[in-house]
């Protein structure tokens, strides 16, 4: 009689406790994320994962630069109003290096990290070590328009380079009939027109520092490749290119208003949709174009989840790092979007997938670019800095950003391209020197 | 007769500067029931049909209600507490004006002078510490404070338009200050202080630095909620213009309700 | 004044300790709102001084140690700080001149009787209710994209080609935004203002044969003297302080063709996260801002005290 008493009190103890422990975890994580379609998605799939863990999700959605200022305010100042912040490739050495970040290698063993693409992987890590989980990646590659180019009599080779780019845009530009040869990043930013101009430069064989950390703005290579870009942008470009950045001339492009585009490759998607773009049958891609050397010619960037030092959530947020970049997530999406808008670039499973390769014609590339974009050999010659399309130092922002203002005075006629790269040449040395960089 | 035609011009031309100035908000107002090819296509889109997809995006996934009340309460709230602390100030430098009251109305202005965003991080600390952040109150009080010189601005300015003679006499009447505030001044200057009231709630409204930068994830106001739409990727004016829409309309709502109280005017004649 | 039938004594000779009395009390009445601008204001305004003698990177914050003027003599010795400056003041004089003309302008024409009268004056004033960085993306991509905007539109229309406004002519796209947002804030208040104009007034002059444009000149501009002053000074401060909308469109180019003094205070302090640098350009700032208040005060402070 008593043991049945015993067991039964131990029955409703344990439930208590297991009821109470299920109640603890009803924890709620908050979120800092940036505005992108991926994100878009993860949201309106995250109830799945509170039914599963019951843990609740706070969103705080942001624009990029909004977001990465007031994140580093937060955590700078130890404040830890967010558990969980969307980094990119730029943020994660850094913040790992000034300790504010877990580390997230141990996400068990059913997330398999090694199927994680190798540079990008590399790219959020320090000192060996993972700190950030990437939800989509993304290269650079050359878009163009079969149509026009079929009736310009043009191919497009394997492996175009600038100069064979430079003829195919002066030949299918008619301005008159608001076709524009040539669409590129004209926007001042860091993230913006010099994401791309730094794979230009890249490629023209430059660099943005030596070894000794000295700025390079008015070498040969930055002449030759801002003077290029420059002029051909005048002669083949849409007439307020210091205005367009990515989101511009996604518009032009899907709109029928250029002929070549070099950008992101998660344009494709949007592109390569009939629904969103009315060139949608007459999208062609090729890789991302080459000068004299093919190290840096396309960028590599990741946006990913990590957990700042400062959470005290910081198991539940590994959970959501683990399910929002699983498998199993990407299953989930392609169940209820279709697989063309899986994330793309971070899992290379993905990419083996005939379902996917199917729905993404220009999966294969994008694989590839991505492979093959290394953050520790952006450049022809040996460079202190990682970074393919940025460097990356803290100074960087506002360095990429002033110059970028100044390459986008000279695309506007105001000053010489010359003269531009002077400025910048001389501001980017005075940064330098106030932080201690060069004496 | 000819004062009939001279109206009837001026009215022309009033109704002419309003529809210019409303122009591009009515435009936004259209693009919000546009899909996103529409809303780019050349040249504009006056027919068309009316869909509510843009609006369906901009809700989508966001609290945007929570946003909504958010912003009502902090911008009501501040400039209820902003006006019942400036009141009494500018009755005392409307009708009681010392040596200092010039210097004084300047540096009240002065604080408005540091940039915020030099002010960020002294802020952002003395708020964490504060357990401030992230809180309506929080808001409250920065925008209560951010406002404060203009709400004295302006009931000083309006204030002194009322002739003090009426002021004057209700004293020596033995009316004290109080109730001279309360029964003289708030009814003969109400349309001044609903002016008043009306800017600062705008303005508070409208504010989006320190609505951002001091919340995460509770007490974000619809500047924090129409950010996200100010840097999407893809093709966004509809999606843009419905957030507008849907970010602009509580405001305006109100705007129209508080206009009656302008046009009733002083009552100035009566009391002559 | 019906009520002139006070006692003659009361108001002969002014009582010291009534005037005493009513000064303290007139003390105790701005007490409350002079003792929270002060903390507001002195709190930030230290920390802000404290940290321009600082080197404080939010990158680095463990690495923080005092520099003394070295911050100083990196603002002062940067070239772009005098374009800075000189844009501030352009774009501030450009769009204060509009909005008190247009505004007293749009005033005038609204005051009148006219049918629909409310619903022009909500749609004459609606502009102040859109948030800046909405009203800046609402220009640069509906209005004034040169490819698909509407006034784009129009000029090609003209047979005009596109202009890239923001590219060509990146100041006057500013300051054409940022006029049209705060000429309804200069509206609202001289209509207002006009409301307290005593029409007794008017009709006893036009009763004497003062036509309109004397009647405007005489009395009615006058009397919008001192709201004008009002609307200067605050116009002055918001607009010194305008951030958003640079950000939105030119981000401070091209070059540093749009980059005012509060937008370098921007650049210095969130993204080169260099707190130090921020927090001096921060304080030059005030110290300008000041100086441009005590020139604007000596200016209009006759009307003010009419």
């Amino acid at each position: 009689m008593q043991s049945m008493l015993r067991l039964g009190m131990m029955g409703v103890a344990s439930t208590l406790l297991v009821g109470a422990a299920s109640f603890a975890r009803a924890e709620t994580l908050t979120i800092a994320t940036v505005n992108n379609p991926d994100m878009v998605v993860m949201q309106k799939l995250s109830p799945d994962f509170t039914k599963e863990t019951g843990i609740k999700l706070n969103w705080v959605v942001l624009p990029e630069n909004t977001l990465r200022q007031r994140v580093t305010t937060d955590i700078a100042t130890h404040a830890g109003s967010f558990d969980i912040v969307t980094i990119g490739t730029y943020e994660a050495p850094l913040w790992a290096k000034a300790g504010w970040l877990d580390r997230v290698g141990d996400l068990g063993p059913a997330y398999d990290m090694d199927d994680l693409f190798p540079t990008v992987r590399n790219a959020l890590s320090y000192n060996g070590a993972l700190y950030a989980v990437p939800f989509y990646a993304e290269s650079s590659m050359t878009y163009y328009r079969k149509d026009l180019f079929a009736k310009a009599g043009i191919t497009m080779p394997a492996q175009p380079t600038y100069a064979q780019i430079a003829s195919y845009a002066d030949k299918i530009t008619d301005k008159a009939h608001g076709i524009y040869g040539i669409c590129l990043r004209g926007l001042p930013g860091w993230g913006e027109n010099f994401a791309y101009l730094t794979t230009l430069v890249n490629t023209f064989g430059g660099a943005w520092f030596n070894m000794s950390w000295e700025p390079q703005l008015t070498s040969p290579a930055w002449e030759k490749a801002i003077s290029f870009y420059v002029d051909l942008l005048r002669r083949d470009g849409p007439p307020n290119a210091t205005s367009n950045g990515f989101t511009e001339n996604l518009a032009l492009f899907s709109t029928g208003k250029c002929g070549i585009w070099i950008d992101a490759t998660v344009a494709a998607g949007t592109l390569f949709n009939p629904k969103t773009s009315s060139v949608a049958n007459e999208v062609g891609v090729a890789p991302a174009p080459i000068a004299v050397t093919p190290n840096g010619s396309h960028w590599l960037w990741a946006w990913s989840l990590s957990i700042p030092t400062t959470s005290r959530h910081e198991a539940a947020a590994k959970k959501f790092l683990a399910w929002a970049t699983s498998k199993a997530y990407i299953h989930l999406v392609a169940q209820s979007e279709g697989w063309v808008a899986v994330p793309p670039g971070t899992r290379m499973s993905t990419y083996e997938n005939p379902d996917y390769l199917r729905a993404a014609p220009f999966a294969p590339l994008v694989a590839a670019s991505i492979k093959s974009a290394d953050v520790e050999h952006p450049t022809a010659m040996k460079v202190p800095y990682i970074g393919v399309q940025y460097v990356d130092i803290p100074e960087f922002e506002g360095i990429g950003t002033t110059v970028g203002q100044d390459v986008a005075a000279a695309l506007a006629g105001r000053v010489s391209v010359a003269a531009a790269l002077q400025n910048a040449q001389n501001s980017t040395r005075r940064t330098m020197e106030d932080a201690s960089y060069i004496r | 007769m000819r004062n009939r035609t001279g109206s009837v011009l001026f009215g022309a031309i009033a109704w002419a500067a309003a529809l210019g100035m409303a122009f591009p908000i009515i435009w936004m107002l259209i693009t919000a029931f546009k899909t996103e090819a529409q809303a780019i296509a050349i040249p504009p889109l006056l027919i068309f049909r009316p869909v509510l997809t843009s609006f369906q995006t901009a809700t989508s996934g966001t609290a945007y209600l929570s946003f909504a009340i958010n912003s009502v309460v902090v911008s009501v709230g501040s400039t209820v507490l902003a006006t019942l602390i400036a009141f009494p100030a500018a009755y005392a430098m409307a009708f009681r004006p010392g040596r200092h009251t010039q210097d004084l109305l300047v540096w009240m202005l002065s604080t408005k002078m540091l940039p915020p965003v030099g002010a960020l991080i002294p802020i952002y600390i003395i708020f964490r510490d504060a357990g401030l952040l992230d809180t309506r109150t929080g808001l409250v009080i920065v925008d209560t404070l951010m406002n404060l010189p203009l709400v004295i601005w302006m009931l000083y300015s309006f204030f002194k338009d009322i002739p003090h003679e009426i002021l004057e006499a209700a004293r020596v009447d033995g009316v004290g200050t109080r109730q001279q505030m309360i029964h003289l001044l708030l009814p003969l200057a109400s349309p001044g202080i609903a002016s008043t009231a009306l800017l600062a709630i705008i303005l508070s409204w409208n504010e989006a630095f320190w609505s951002i930068n001091l919340t995460s994830a509770h007490a974000g106001t619809l500047a924090a909620y129409i950010a996200r739409f100010s840097a999407p990727e893809g093709l966004f004016w509809a999606q843009l213009s419905a957030a507008s829409v849907l970010t602009v309309a509580p405001i305006l709502v109100f705007g129209s309700l508080t206009q009656r109280r302008l046009v009733r005017g002083l009552t100035f004649g009566a009391v002559k | 004044m019906s009520t002139a039938s006070a006692p003659a004594s009361v108001s002969i000779a002014p009582d010291r300790s009534r005037v005493r009395r009513a000064r303290r009390a007139g003390a105790l009445l701005l007490a409350p709102s002079v003792l929270l601008l002060a903390i507001w204001s002195i709190v930030p305004l230290l920390m802000t001084l404290w940290y321009s003698l600082e080197h404080y990177n939010l990158m680095s914050p463990g690495r923080v140690f005092f520099v003394g003027l070295r911050n100083y003599a990196f603002l002062f010795s940067d070239s772009s700080l005098r374009s800075a400056i000189e844009n501030s003041v352009t774009l501030v004089a450009s769009v204060l001149i509009l909005s008190v003309v247009l505004g007293t302008v749009f005033a005038l024409l609204l005051n009148n009787e006219f049918p629909g009268r409310n619903v022009a004056r909500l749609l004459a004033i609606s502009p102040f209710f859109i948030m800046p960085p909405v009203a800046a993306l609402i220009w640069k991509n509906l209005l004034l994209d040169p490819l698909n905007g509407f006034i784009g539109w129009l000029l090609s229309l003209a047979g005009l080609p596109p202009v890239a406004w923001f590219t060509r002519f990146p100041m006057l796209s500013l300051i054409i935004i940022i006029a049209w947002e705060w000429i309804p804030f200069a509206t609202l208040i001289l209509l207002t203002a006009l409301q307290s104009l005593d029409s007794e007034q008017i009709e006893a002059a036009r009763m004497d044969g003062a036509g309109p444009l004397s009647r405007l000149r005489y009395i009615v501009l006058p009397h919008l003297g001192r709201p004008a002053a009002i609307v200067v000074m605050m116009e002055t401060i918001f607009l010194l302080s305008v951030f958003a909308e640079i950000l939105t469109t030119t981000a401070g180019g091209p070059g540093d063709a749009t980059t005012t003094l509060t937008f370098l205070v921007y650049i210095r302090a969130l993204l080169n996260f260099n707190i130090g640098g921020a927090s001096a350009a921060g304080v030059l700032a005030i110290v300008l801002a000041n100086i441009v208040a005590f020139f604007l005060m000596r200016a209009v402070a006759r009307s003010l005290n009419r």
